[in-house]
């Protein structure tokens, strides 16, 4: 593949670093070692020390499925100004194990550096495209800590050794370490510490500095993952009761909310299965306020025949889908983005719902309150996907204003009538609920079913007033498309290639045409938050480019387009929609969207000839 | 969870049952759920149950279009799933009284293990189901609670499955209240009724529902004006002994009629309020935005 003359603008910065004395904008670490190391632990403490520096930050974990043992990693990208992607390539690998070092040498960058046990691993000397140091951190784990405590601790002397490396601010991880710590005996507070300045103070032959951050943020800069996101997202919009069954990735955001929720005056119930999780929401919408939740792949195919009940009778409702690979069990700790069919079509019959994607952890959070609000808003069920990555990805992002965001949803039981009809074929379809409890002034009370119903809520299976339904929820989702937003562009609105994205791979892409346009290829890039329905301009945003490749994790298909691009296609007509697909289970690098993308332009007919 | 109340313009006058008769029932002449039908209709009337916090949930099946014909607020929701909807209200809006309708398919086939999970649970509500021992909607298939050698069209040649024995189940599961009636005997299905809406808990009334067009004659067994026994719990059975209640619930066909179970056990409504002030009282009534800004403290 050839990479025409295109220069890794990371690289770039390094050399110029190396010239300013070891400054450094940005640095990706990967972390590999086994699952009870406590690696994620290092990770945490750096992305949040570096949201407590105003440096961005953005990490990519995967965690093995079983419960302890085997490998694990966990990659950690701090940089001065926005970080997009958990980054293509590693700046420094810390290899743990001989198993480790072997993994995840190939995703070590030239010129980069190994750091790595010297009592566990031998690496390949005769190896020069990196610069490897050893350090003896299981045997000065045990000097530094004493005792018999195996194998406890490394991670805290590892965390002492980036620290120096990079000259983070010690005083904030000492704090830092200590309010975690809190509340566990004074000899394992007295351990961490002791095992973090062995670390810190081993005499390293490799220092780096980070530039300092031009842009300082307001009110200060959080960190969570993308579920932690979702569930404090919930909260603030109000939700005050939800179902659902462990299944991973989801399970963590249930976590939260079964401890959270009671404070807030709430309840969440672990259900003995999806079909019950989903109808307990739906059951607790009915009476009256939005209820959420949640799952993985497998289980919203178990949760959709009660979301087609929640269309036909139009009540609200909040769907959370972590997605992960697929089908069946699948991959439980990869990242794939192959539940958009089933998000927007899965059900019998024609089921129109909302469904939206967040595109990063901040994005997670307000968009959980805006699935509530426009569930609320149009009586519909609105499917929220998430995915792997972006349930485990750490990111630094500004404190929500809560005081302006956190709202109630109100219970309204006042009396309705007379001739009260839930479902009036109004101009905008949407239907109006007299929750139970509410007197009903003409004394005739209301039922909702999934049954087809008249205005009246009363079965009716008359042609033609199946025909007026079916169209009624249609035509609100209609009025939800008129109100959205244009799709997000990046890059100038003509060009030859329009890459369009959805959900967490925005920021590779993003950084994918930065890249691109710096070697001199006109692209740019949409990203599409709303999938269901397709947010307005689209077709209009795509006459301007000679090409158009939908970049998402699922596959190719039959047709060699994958999920969206299949939707495009479908929706606008237009051969020129291809797609660019992986799956690996991983996050997309910018240098394979560039090198599949590049690839396809070479070998495929010229778009006109394509179209005719 | 908090509950606005409705405020009403006068105080609700006494409603009668005609108030409560929506749509005339779809069911067969001589169908067993009509009389079940007329039953609550005198029961709510009794009780004055505000009509507006009556509930009627229901799952699919012919019991389960009970809720159309109840002129209260309803919801006919999917196959099996009535109960895990009817928790939802439930936990949600303790001001309700939610009933649960539905027929042996919906409680003990499809939706079998919702019902061991809201008994367990104890979750507020009266679940009446009536056992016809047969798929009346769709026309005569097997039920999970047919007898061995009943004739159904897809058992032609005589089922050959052991039946579930819906007491057994219930009591297995943990549900507080337990009884079993019998359509043909109206007071007796007023007087468990009665007693399952004034229990605190999961209760369940097994009620024998003749199906006059797909099972005829299933209960005359037990109907006394067709010359059957219609034997009564005894009076001195304990019905907080689960193991002299599950002995009564084996006798075979046609059994007894009457409170098989019934013990005090805290809900889960109850329970979940207690976690709710018990968590509210450590964070010291804090609001929403209060918390919400307090935990995003710690994530910086």
């Amino acid at each position: 593949m050839n990479n025409g003359g295109l220069t890794n603008s990371r690289e770039d910065a390094g050399a110029v670093a190396a010239a300013r004395g070891n400054q450094v904008s940005d640095v990706v670490i990967r972390l590999a070692g086994n699952s009870q190391d406590g690696i994620q632990a290092i990770g945490g403490f750096l992305a949040r020390l570096a949201g407590r520096t105003d440096k961005d930050v953005m990490t990519f974990m995967t965690i093995p499925a079983t419960i302890s043992g085997g490998p694990s990693i966990f990659q950690v990208r701090l940089g001065t100004g926005e970080v997009l992607s958990p980054g293509d390539d590693v700046d420094v690998l810390v290899a743990f194990y001989q198993h480790s070092y072997q993994d995840h040498l190939p995703t070590l960058r030239e010129g980069g550096i190994l750091l790595y046990d010297s009592d566990h691993v031998k690496p390949n000397h005769e190896e020069h495209r990196y610069r490897a140091i050893g350090v003896p951190i299981t045997s000065r784990t045990v000097e530094a800590i004493g005792g018999t405590a195996r194998d406890k601790g490394k991670n805290m002397f590892v965390l002492g050794l980036l620290a120096r490396m990079y000259d983070l601010d010690v005083a904030k991880l000492e704090t830092m370490l200590r309010a975690y710590y809190q509340g566990k005996s004074e000899d394992v507070v007295r351990n961490v510490l002791l095992a973090f300045n062995a670390g810190y103070s081993y005499n390293l032959s490799q220092t780096f500095s980070f530039t300092t951050s031009a842009v300082a943020i307001r009110g200060g800069q959080v960190v969570t993952d993308g579920n932690q996101a979702i569930a404090y997202g919930a909260l603030a919009a109000g939700v005050r009761f939800g179902a659902a069954y462990p299944i991973t990735p989801w399970t963590s955001i249930m976590e939260i909310l079964r401890a959270e929720l009671p404070k807030y005056g709430g309840i969440f119930v672990q259900a003995e299965d999806e079909l019950a999780a989903v109808a307990m929401a739906c059951g607790a919408s009915y009476a009256g306020r939005v209820a959420l939740t949640g799952s993985s792949g497998p289980g919203l195919s178990l949760k959709s025949e009660a979301i087609g009940w929640a269309v036909m009778a139009e009540i609200p409702l909040v769907i959370v889908d972590v997605q992960r690979g697929g089908p069946a069990t699948g991959l439980p700790t990869n990242v794939e983005q192959s539940d958009l069919n089933i998000a927007r079509y899965g059900s019998h019959g024609d089921c129109p719902r909302i469904v939206i994607a967040p595109c990063s952890v901040p994005d997670c959070f307000y968009t959980t309150i805006e699935a509530v609000n426009l569930a609320r808003q149009y009586n519909v069920p609105v499917i929220v996907l998430s995915d792997q990555a972006l349930a485990t990805r750490v990111e630094a992002w500004p404190m929500p204003d809560f005081a302006k965001l956190v709202q109630e949803l109100p219970l309204d039981l006042s009396p309705r009538g007379p001739d009260f009809r839930p479902y009036a074929d109004t101009p905008d379809g949407i239907a109006q609920h007299a929750p139970p409890g509410t007197p009903m002034v003409d004394g005739k009370y209301p039922i909702v079913t999934g049954l087809e119903h008249d205005e009246y809520g009363h079965p009716a299976n008359r042609p033609a007033n199946h025909a007026l339904m079916v169209a009624k929820r249609r035509r609100k989702l209609k009025v939800l498309e008129a109100k959205l937003p244009k799709p997000e562009l990046y890059g100038p609105p003509e060009g030859d290639v329009l890459l369009i994205g959805w959900g967490s791979v925005r920021g590779v892409i993003q950084e994918t045409v930065d890249r691109a346009r710096a070697a001199g290829e006109r692209v740019s890039a949409a990203h599409l938050r709303y999938l269901m329905p397709l947010q307005p301009g689209l077709k209009e945003l795509m006459g301007g480019f000679q090409r158009v490749f939908v970049v998402e994790l699922n596959d190719a298909g039959m047709y060699g387009y994958g999920q969206l691009a299949g939707i495009l296609r479908a929706s606008f007509c237009d051969p020129k929609i291809q797609g660019i697909n992986k799956t690996d289970g991983l996050t997309f690098k910018t240098r394979e969207i560039l090198q599949i993308m590049r690839e396809k332009i070479q070998t495929q007919l010229a778009p006109a000839a394509a179209g005719a | 969870m908090t509950t606005e109340m409705a405020t009403l313009p006068a105080p609700p006058a006494r409603y009668t049952k005609k108030d409560l008769v929506a749509d005339h029932p779809t069911w067969c002449p001589g169908c067993g759920d009509f009389s079940i039908l007329s039953t609550y209709f005198k029961l709510m009337e009794k009780l004055q149950v505000p009509h507006e916090k009556i509930t009627s949930v229901a799952g699919i099946g012919c019991s389960s279009r009970f809720p159309y014909f109840v002129n209260a607020h309803g919801a006919h929701f999917l196959h099996g799933r009535g109960v895990p909807f009817a928790t939802g209200i439930s936990l949600t809006r303790p001001d309700l009284h939610v009933f649960m309708f539905g027929g042996d398919g919906d409680a003990f086939s499809i939706g079998g293990n919702h019902l061991d999970h809201a008994a367990r649970k104890n979750i507020r509500m009266t679940y009446v189901i009536m056992d016809n021992q047969v798929y009346g909607l769709t026309k005569k298939q097997t039920s999970p609670t047919s007898p061995q050698g009943f004739r159904s069209k897809t058992d032609p040649t005589g089922n050959i499955d052991q039946p579930i024995n819906p007491i057994k189940k219930v009591i297995a599961a943990g549900a507080t209240f337990v009884a079993r009636t019998h359509s043909h005997l109206p007071n007796h299905v007023a007087e468990m009724m009665e007693r399952a809406i004034q229990h605190d808990g999961f209760s369940v009334i097994e009620c024998l529902s003749e199906c006059s067009e797909f099972y005829p004659a299933a209960f005359d067994g037990a109907n006394p004006r067709k010359g059957g026994t219609f034997q009564l719990v005894p009076a001195d059975h304990d019905v907080t002994d689960e193991l002299a209640a599950y002995r009564l619930a084996m006798s075979p066909f046609p059994g007894y009629f009457g409170v098989f179970y019934q013990v005090q056990r805290p809900t889960k409504n109850a329970l979940e309020a207690q976690l709710i002030a018990d968590a509210q009282a450590r964070v010291k009534n804090a609001s929403p935005t209060e918390l919400l800004t307090q935990t995003f403290e710690r994530f910086k």
